[in-house]
């Protein structure tokens, strides 16, 4: 949607780059400020989901029968538009008067959030050669020891794709948060398109691709740091 | 040391791994559990540490009931070896074959020693490897390292699932070798799964050959050859069963029932080959034709003597098919 719009208006020719530069020599405190309330809305909805998926993920590798439905159900959370989510989170928070804002922008981001952190620690610690495993139970490795020292460090390559598949898409959905009173990035661009300000939408835009880039590569850096090479390969 | 009584193991009503099994295995013993695929050994193996449950019967180690054991105790008490040698690829080969001792909460400074004691049994240099990661060793260093993984703790038990199964025949060979040399220093009680008869043969103190979850014969591997029990176990081991059992002998063995023949000092075109050497490789020496003459040398470096095919053949009469219709000579 941000973008027909951008399109066209870039179209129309309402962008210089001379105005731009003088557009953010203004704005960029609440850019920035803008940028940081985005961060911490999906670092702290990432950090709940984690907390949730991964063990989830771990736990349905013992449940094959309740694997299938709650993987079902995450993907079909996924399928709902952000904005129809978001729509259906403020009847159900306004019986706590939180109806917009905050709560449930962080509760929808932890639903989308799902589906790749548990089908992805699923299938991680399924993968891990069953040949390890054996080898691990034969000698005398409690369930919880060869967790946390063999299926999950040998995981952890696939469970991490998982986690940054999760903070790309909630940087993304997290910018129609804004509908619903959250802040974020998502301000600058409702704005932009509201009051047809093409500078407001591309300083909008723009900030959130570098926040997804940039996320992305700490998360990329994290992975490799606790990752030994020939699991990588 | 390891006593199976009455062992059964079923998965459905009509598909039985194994079958009502009796058999003990003495201290300090090898037994190779031998047999297609399909005939039960993995799963009997896998029962003795309690990766499958009995389904009948019990398994007795050292007097005590497997059962009535803790089965992590148990594990930690029992070495295991696989064929793809399960290392983990996340730990350093030190962490690795320090896995268990690590369980049993060894001192740091206690593990240390093992280590390098375990990779000196192996001709590896300890503080070399220490900090290196399963995949920077060839295949045949890291069937080593899981063999001394198993070990660590000193268990007085191994059990090992086709250990060496997945390497190519050369490295195989040395490291059955090596691994015999090491029995002999740390005299475990091992359970051994192979579909090799070569290998059966030369690594058993005794065999176990199994056909659809029971045990065919229990023997030596040469009384195994010499007197095969039924039509399977003679069929198993082939028509070459005499020329098998050859691995078994050994020049000298030969040479104080028959002798050797005098060496022909005419003869320029010889080869020598060492007193302990086996008759099967001595027996391809002489069939090569490499020269015109073998002789025989003794722990000294002299020359005792010469064989000859007809020596062989002699010798397989007497001693393993026990007809004693040779006439000795000198």
């Amino acid at each position: 949607m941000g973008i027909y719009y951008l399109s066209m208006q870039v179209l129309e020719g309402g962008f210089t780059l001379e105005e731009w530069l003088r557009f953010l020599e203004v704005n960029t405190p609440r850019i920035l400020e803008l940028t940081l309330d985005h961060a911490v809305l999906v670092t702290i909805a990432i950090v709940v989901a984690l907390i949730i998926g991964v063990p989830m993920g771990i736990y349905l590798t013992t449940n094959e029968y309740l694997a299938g439905t709650i993987l079902q159900a995450a993907s079909i959370t996924l399928t709902i538009p952000s904005i129809a989510l978001f729509g259906l989170m403020i009847p159900i928070f306004s019986l706590i008067n939180q109806g917009i804002g905050f709560l449930p922008a962080f509760v929808a981001l932890v639903l989308y959030s799902q589906l790749p952190i548990i089908r992805n620690t699923y299938t991680a610690i399924k993968n891990v050669d069953p040949n390890m495993r054996d080898a691990a139970i034969g000698m005398g490795m409690k369930t919880h020891q060869r967790l946390l020292r063999v299926e999950i460090p040998n995981a952890l390559p696939v469970i991490m794709a998982g986690i940054r598949t999760a903070v790309v898409l909630n940087i993304g959905i997290g910018v129609i948060a804004a509908y619903i009173g959250a802040g974020g990035l998502g301000v600058l661009i409702t704005q932009g398109i509201s009051r047809g300000d093409n500078y407001l939408i591309i300083s909008g835009s723009l900030a959130v691709a570098l926040l997804a880039i940039v996320a992305d590569a700490i998360l990329l850096l994290i992975q490799k740091r606790f990752t030994t090479k020939e699991i990588v390969n | 040391m390891i006593a199976f009584n009455h062992v059964t193991k079923s998965f459905s009503e009509d598909n039985i791994a194994v079958k009502d099994v009796n058999l003990t295995v003495e201290k300090g013993h090898i037994v190779v559990l031998l047999g297609p695929s399909g005939c039960g050994k993995t799963t009997l193996l896998r029962m003795v540490n309690r990766l499958e449950s009995i389904s009948n019967g019990e398994i007795m180690i050292n007097n005590k009931n497997s059962m009535e054991l803790d089965a992590i105790e148990l594990r930690r008490n029992i070495g295991y070896v696989i064929q793809s040698n399960g290392l983990f690829p996340n730990m350093t080969i030190e962490d690795n074959v320090m896995i268990v001792p690590d369980l049993l909460g060894w001192s740091k400074q206690k593990k240390r020693e093992r280590f390098t004691y375990l990779m000196k049994l192996i001709g590896l240099d300890a503080q070399d490897y220490r900090k290196r990661y399963p995949h920077e060793l060839s295949g045949g260093q890291q069937q080593r390292i899981g063999v001394i993984r198993a070990l660590a703790a000193d268990p007085p038990v191994m059990l090992m699932d086709e250990p060496f199964g997945a390497l190519d025949p050369i490295i195989r060979e040395k490291i059955q070798d090596e691994f015999l040399q090491i029995q002999r220093e740390v005299k475990k009680t091992i359970l051994f799964v192979s579909h090799d008869i070569d290998e059966a043969i030369k690594m058993a103190d005794k065999i176990v050959l199994m056909r659809d979850g029971e045990i065919m014969q229990y023997d030596t591997p040469s009384e195994m050859l010499a007197h095969p029990k039924n039509e399977y176990v003679s069929k198993f081991f082939g028509k070459d069963r005499a020329l098998k059992s050859l691995s078994l002998h050994t020049v000298k063995n030969l040479q104080d029932i028959i002798g050797l023949a005098p060496i022909d000092a005419t003869i320029r075109d010889t080869k020598t080959i060492h007193v302990h050497q086996d008759l099967r490789t001595t027996l391809s020496m002489l069939m090569n034709q490499e020269a015109d003459q073998v002789v025989v040398t003794n722990d000294q470096d002299e020359n005792i003597g010469s064989i000859t095919i007809d020596h062989v053949q002699k010798y397989l009469h007497f001693e393993i098919k026990g007809e004693l219709s040779v006439s000795q000579e000198g």
